[in-house]
Formats: C-alpha cells, sequence, structure tokens
C-alpha cells in the first residue's frame, strides 16, 4: 500500500500550486469572474506551457501522463485556488479526441493554442417542456448534427466542440455551418452556453464508442472529486481560521462546544470524502471502475454540501459577503454538485449496480 | 381539540381571497412568483393597497390602526397571502419598531410614528448588528452620548437590510459601559437625514446589495427619539426580536414555496424521469411536507398559547430554527430539481422586463441565487445557534 503521489506529480502540483499563487490571487480572480469568457486566455497558454494540460494525457496521445492520479493532482490545483478556465472540458473532449487517434487537434489543445469543449448533456427546450439531444445523420466522411446541447462549459471561448450523440462523438468548429452559440456567466464564475445544431457538418470522431463515453465521465468524476476535496480543505482551514480569531462573548468562537462538535462532524467527513476520491481513482482503470465513481460523486455532493453550509454559517453574516473569498469556495463547492449528474443521481446509479452485482 | 376552520373563518378566507383577486396586482404578484427583484416602489404599492383595505398591520391594536384578528385569523391571511405571491411586507417598521412603540413608547410617540409607518411616509431600518457585535449582540458599541437636549451618536452599525431606502433607522446604543453590557444600552430613533450618517452598500455572495453598513459620526439626536427609559433598551430589543424571530419562520413563504417545487416535482423531467416518480427526490419532498405539516401546527399551538398569555418568548426561537431549516430545504430543493440548470447566471433576468431567451426551464433562473441568499435566514435575527442557546436556557433550564 502507498498512498504517498509520487515525486513527478507532486513536481507538478508545487509548480501548479506556486504559479496560481502568484498569477491568480484574489483580486485578479474578481476581475477574471467579471469578464465574458470567465477565465484568462492568457494564464490559460501559461499552464499549456508548463504542462498542466500534457498531464492530463497518456505519451501516445501528446501527453506525459493522463492516469487518474495525474488528473486528481492538477485538479486539487484548481481546486485549491478556484481557478476557472476550461480544464474540466479539456480532459473530456481531450480524451475522446485521443481515442480517435485525433492527435494533431489534440495537440493544439495540450500546446494552449485551441480551446475545446465538450457538449455532451441534453439541452432543455423551451417549445416542447422536454429535454432535447444531438441526432447525427451521414455516413463515411459526412456527417451532419442537429439538435441542442445544454449546459456546455465555456462554449463561447471554444474554437472546437465535441460533440456526443448517442455511443458516437463528432468534432467541429466553433463558427461554423449550422454552429448557433449563446453563452453566459456561471455562478461560480466561469462561463457556459447552450449550443444549437442544425445541418452542422462534422467530423466523427471514429473509435470512440459507448464504453468511451462512460470511461470519460468516470474520468470526469474522478477530476471533480479531487477539485471538490480540495475546496473543502480550503472552507474547512478558513472556517478553523475564523474561528480562532473571531471573538465573541469575551473568547474565540471556537472555544464553544456546539461549533467544536460541529468542525469535528466536518473534518470527519472531509476525511472520507477524500477516500472516495482516492478509491475512485485506484479503480479507474478496474472492473468496478463505475460503482467507486458513483460513490465518489454522491459523496462530494453529500459533504460539499455540508462543508459549504457549515462554512457559511459559522463565518455568519461576513461568510455571505462578495469580498469575503470564502463564499466563493463555497458557490464552487456547491456548483461542483450540479456537474456531471448530482448527488442522488450517483447513489440511483450506485444502487443499480448494487442490484446488478 | 379541533383543527377545523370555523364557518367565520372560511368566511373570512373568502374574504381574504376575494380581496387579493381584485386588489393585488398582477404585475407584482408574477414578479415575486418569479423571483424577480422587487424594487423600493414594489413595496410601497403593495403597503399602500394593504393600507386602505385597512389591513397592512393587523397585529396592531385597532386604535393604531391594526384589526384585532384572532390567532386563527392572522395565519389565515398570513398564508392566503403568500400563496397568492404577494409581495412581502417590509417588516421593520410595521413588525419590528411598531410592537415596541405601542408597549414601551410614549402616546406621543405612537401618535406620531405609527401613522407614519402606515401611511409609508417613513421607511424603517435596523441598527442592531455591529462588525464586534453579532451573536453577542449586548457588547455593542455604538455610543450614544448625552449633550442638553441630544445625544451625540458615534460608531457604526451593519448588515443593516434595505437602509438604502430608509427615512429612519432605530438603533440599540451604548448609554453606560460602567456595569453589565445589557444594563448600559438604550433605544434610540434615528433620522438618517441628520449630518454624520452615511450608508455603504455590502455586495453579498449572490450579487445583491441588500444589506448595509451605516456609519455614525457625531450624529445629534434629540432627546425625545429615546424610547422608554435609557439603559434599559436590552429589555425592549429582546421584545423587538421574538417579533423578528416570529416573522423570520415565514410559514406562508414556505407553504407557497412548497407549492411551487411540488408542481416543478409533477412537471420536470430529469434523466426522462419525473423528478416526483423518482424515490429519492420524492423522499426529499415527503420529508420537507412532513416537516412542514408538522411546524403549522407547532406554529398554531405557539401562537395561541401566545394570544392567552403574552408574546411568546423562548417558544419563537423554535419556530425561528425550525421555519428556517425549511425554508432553505426548499431553496435546497429548487436546486436540485434544476440540476445542470443551476449553474447559468444571467443577473439581469433578475429584473422586471429582461426579454432575453430563458437558459432552461424558466423557473431556474434565480434558484442558485435564492439558495445562497437564503443562507441568511439561519443567521439573522439571531442566528440558529443563538437560538437553541436560549432553548436550552429558557424552556430546558439547563
Amino acid at each position: 500500500m502507498d498512498f504517498a503521489i509520487g515525486e513527478d506529480r507532486q513536481m507538478l502540483s508545487d509548480t501548479m500550486s506556486r504559479y496560481l499563487a502568484k498569477n491568480f490571487d484574489w483580486e485578479k480572480r474578481l476581475k477574471v469572474i467579471e469578464t465574458e469568457a470567465g477565465f484568462d486566455r492568457a494564464m490559460w497558454n501559461e499552464l499549456a506551457e508548463l504542462g498542466v494540460l500534457g498531464a492530463l494525457f497518456p505519451e501516445d496521445a501528446g501527453g506525459f501522463g493522463g492516469t487518474a492520479f495525474d488528473i486528481g493532482v492538477v485538479f486539487a490545483e484548481v481546486g485549491r485556488a478556484i481557478a476557472t478556465g476550461p480544464f474540466l472540458d479539456t480532459l473530456l473532449a481531450g480524451r475522446l479526441l485521443a481515442a480517435a487517434g485525433e492527435s494533431d487537434v489534440l495537440e493544439s489543445v495540450i500546446g494552449g493554442e485551441k480551446i475545446v469543449t465538450l457538449a455532451h448533456q441534453p439541452a432543455y427546450d423551451a417549445e416542447t417542456g422536454e429535454e432535447s439531444d444531438v441526432t447525427a445523420s451521414g455516413s463515411g466522411e459526412n456527417w451532419t448534427l442537429d439538435g441542442a446541447k445544454g449546459v456546455v462549459g465555456y462554449l463561447g471561448a471554444a474554437n472546437l466542440i465535441v460533440v456526443t450523440s448517442g455511443d458516437k462523438a463528432f468534432l467541429l468548429e466553433a463558427g461554423g455551418e449550422g454552429v448557433s452559440v449563446s453563452d453566459y456567466r456561471m455562478v461560480d464564475g466561469g462561463s457556459g452556453g447552450e449550443l444549437k445544431l442544425s445541418g452542422a457538418p462534422a467530423r466523427l470522431l471514429s473509435g470512440v464508442d459507448a464504453e468511451t463515453i462512460a470511461g470519460n465521465e468516470a474520468a470526469g468524476v474522478v477530476a471533480l472529486s479531487w477539485e471538490g476535496v480540495a475546496v473543502m480543505d480550503q472552507l474547512r482551514d478558513q472556517t478553523l481560521e475564523y474561528m480562532r480569531t473571531r471573538k465573541q462573548f469575551g473568547v474565540p468562537i471556537g472555544k464553544f462546544q456546539a461549533l467544536q462538535h460541529r468542525m469535528a462532524t466536518l473534518a470527519l467527513e472531509i476525511e472520507q470524502a477524500r477516500s472516495s476520491s482516492i478509491n475512485a481513482a485506484a479503480h479507474f482503470d478496474k472492473p468496478e471502475r463505475d460503482r467507486f465513481a458513483a460513490a465518489a460523486k454522491y459523496t462530494l455532493g453529500r459533504v460539499g454540501n455540508l462543508a459549504a453550509e457549515e462554512a457559511i454559517q459559522i463565518h455568519g453574516g461576513i461568510g455571505m459577503t462578495w469580498e469575503l473569498p470564502l463564499s466563493h469556495y463555497a458557490k464552487r463547492m456547491v456548483m461542483l454538485g450540479h456537474m456531471l449528474g448530482d448527488e442522488d443521481e450517483h447513489l440511483s446509479r450506485y444502487i443499480e449496480l448494487l442490484r446488478a452485482a | 381539540m379541533n383543527l377545523e376552520y370555523t364557518p367565520e373563518e372560511e368566511a373570512f378566507r373568502e374574504e381574504v381571497r376575494a380581496f387579493l383577486k381584485e386588489k393585488l396586482p398582477a404585475r407584482l404578484s408574477t414578479k415575486v412568483r418569479e423571483g424577480k427583484n422587487l424594487t423600493k416602489a414594489d413595496m410601497e404599492e403593495w403597503h399602500a393597497i394593504l393600507n386602505e383595505k385597512g389591513w397592512l398591520a393587523p397585529h396592531w391594536p385597532e386604535k393604531y390602526g391594526g384589526t384585532n384578528w384572532s390567532v386563527m385569523q392572522k395565519f389565515i391571511f398570513e398564508t392566503e397571502t403568500a400563496t397568492a405571491h404577494a409581495p412581502r411586507v417590509v417588516p421593520f417598521g410595521l413588525s419590528m419598531l411598531a410592537p415596541v412603540l405601542i408597549k414601551y413608547g410614549t402616546e406621543e410617540q405612537c401618535q406620531h410614528y405609527l401613522p407614519r409607518i402606515l401611511d409609508g411616509t417613513d421607511w424603517w431600518c435596523q441598527g442592531y448588528s455591529e462588525p464586534g457585535a453579532g451573536s453577542d449582540l449586548a457588547s455593542l458599541k455604538c455610543a450614544a452620548v448625552r449633550e442638553g437636549d441630544h445625544y451625540i451618536v458615534n460608531g457604526q452599525k451593519t448588515w443593516t437590510t434595505l437602509g438604502q431606502h430608509a427615512d429612519w433607522i432605530f438603533c440599540l446604543v451604548r448609554t453606560d459601559s460602567s456595569g453589565k453590557k445589557q444594563e448600559g444600552i438604550s433605544f434610540l430613533l434615528i433620522d438618517m437625514e441628520t449630518p454624520g450618517i452615511e450608508v455603504r452598500p455590502i455586495k453579498l455572495l449572490d450579487g445583491d446589495e441588500e444589506v448595509n453598513e451605516v456609519f455614525f459620526t457625531d450624529v445629534k439626536v434629540p432627546v425625545e427619539n429615546l424610547v422608554g427609559e435609557e439603559n434599559k433598551g436590552w429589555t425592549y430589543a429582546k421584545y423587538l426580536l421574538t417579533y423578528e424571530r416570529t416573522n423570520i419562520a415565514g410559514i406562508g413563504a414556505s407553504m407557497a414555496a412548497l407549492e411551487q417545487l411540488k408542481h416543478i416535482a409533477r412537471t420536470t423531467k430529469k434523466n426522462g424521469t419525473l423528478l416526483i416518480e423518482d424515490p429519492l427526490f420524492a423522499q426529499r419532498l415527503a420529508r420537507l411536507e412532513i416537516d412542514l405539516e408538522n411546524m403549522k401546527t407547532t406554529n398554531l399551538r405557539v401562537l395561541d398559547a401566545a394570544g392567552k398569555g403574552g408574546a411568546p418568548v423562548a417558544e419563537s426561537s423554535m419556530l425561528k430554527i425550525r421555519g428556517t431549516e425549511i425554508r432553505q430545504e426548499i431553496g435546497g430543493l429548487m436546486r436540485r430539481a434544476a440540476g445542470r440548470y443551476a449553474q447559468p447566471f444571467v443577473a439581469e433576468s433578475m429584473e422586471e422586463g429582461y426579454n432575453g431567451a430563458p437558459i432552461g426551464p424558466e423557473w431556474t433562473g434565480p434558484v442558485s441565487s435564492q439558495y445562497f441568499n437564503n443562507r441568511k435566514l439561519s443567521i439573522f435575527g439571531g442566528s440558529n445557534e443563538v437560538q437553541r442557546e436560549i432553548i436550552t436556557k429558557a424552556i430546558l433550564e439547563l
């Protein structure tokens, strides 16, 4: 048994941590999240140069990492700084590009020249009140896509869009024929958008199948759970710091047993969440991948909510202010719960797998 | 024991419904239902409509413009107005200051201030919390020093909700630092136009600016603006808080919000299944409804007992805790129901007349903002931790 992350990954983690501490301080983040794109394009290129994006992909895809633990380490740093940018979108779209052997395209993504996103989840259609997804028609080299995708990360900034349709995936260019994008900001900073396609010509990513897409969802859960645990750590530490310094009734509020016990419970729950994120990474290449992914995302949602709500509550009014970083960590924490299926969806998934076993 | 409405109460409910149907402007109820931001003018418009009917201050004595309604009538009115999506009545003057003036103020003060609250002349805000005095409210430092016919006020208040609209502020000020901290507090009424007052907005995590800091620098306040006796303000402050807490419990608002949530659960699909058919979501919804049904009766029991024997004190802490937990849980379930569409944030869509295409189901627009904004419910009016302290001491006698 070995819980050390390894020397190379430690170096990557340190490099990323130093870079973000220096280049993505609090003032910077507040400015960046007010911009339309919700992230800093120049910073993205610098992170690419540091190898952050390369670490998400294996050597045969033009990267130098790509294991679940490599992914985890990168996303833990994203969480620690609540950095905005298409990290998850790059990971998920990039893995499908890699599966299809699109090495030239992926190289431009890993190098930071091109921004790619993954349009996977269906959109809500206001006219029918139902979900509406993308259908593909064609064969060989000639495919066109119709339909819609919803809440696509950093859609407005993307040059390239990987679109799923059933067990197939396609690549198309933003701004191409039949592609329409409406983008917006997100609650926790960053941006997203709704994608509409009407007869949009697209390239089939051959080699992608249902299993690739399922594996991709599990990779996304590994990323989010490592990011989430890092956010929880911040929420806990910032709250403990406040409990040590904020005085009421003549003593630091950390002296009150009622609050002490709540923080003890939270600390325990966060360790459980950390274990769930390690489990998800450790089983990523194993038959029980999906069970541990569901467990991790369920735990992330449940404990994340607790961490966000307790951190704000124990801070009191100040925990609800824009100027305090804590409130932004809390928002990110809660929103991580909404990505790639929430707590209930993953608990249901777990129950299905339990029944099938 | 009988929980049925009497024929008189049924008739009263019909009367309230008829009034709302005729007088509640559709423009306002639509804004409330869609979670849009209400302007000062919106709130004043609704106050004026209620005042014309004589229903703006049901809990006041009749001689000042109250209604002499029973506990059940007040409950019916609260729930009917909330389920009709009427704007909330702004509580600072009507439900917080007024009960204090009526119980502890002079007849002259009542005659002067109460009509101005009713007709909208004065918009009040609350000067309680300070940066160093939150849960430990009695440690407040904002000082009032008597000089001839005036007090000179120096210090700071914070979390002053809607202070940006206010003409007046009721303040807890320190008039004596020599003894126990609770025994040197006075209750002072201050005109916001007085020189030396500065209001600065505080931006909250949902981007909203509804609370403020208020700074006082050598602010001259006439001594006749003191309520009750000097250094007895803590008693009045606590009395006011029992009203504030009962109000924050917001049973009517929860009933209205739960109806909306149930409608959403019956009409919204997630991964192809209606939310109401999803056993996990349905379980959350059922627990919430059970808790709210229990709460409705707890609320009536407490108010009934209080009606016979005075204002609820420690019991208002129970109502505040569970009432705010329910309100927060409803917001939490709305957010969960929105799924991935809880993430987009279009600030402009919170304003009336926004014409942009909705993103996701229309009701999802404000859900995350409301969820985060609702964190305040368990913090203000005395945090829920402070309420538990009150229950521990005053009811459990531990």
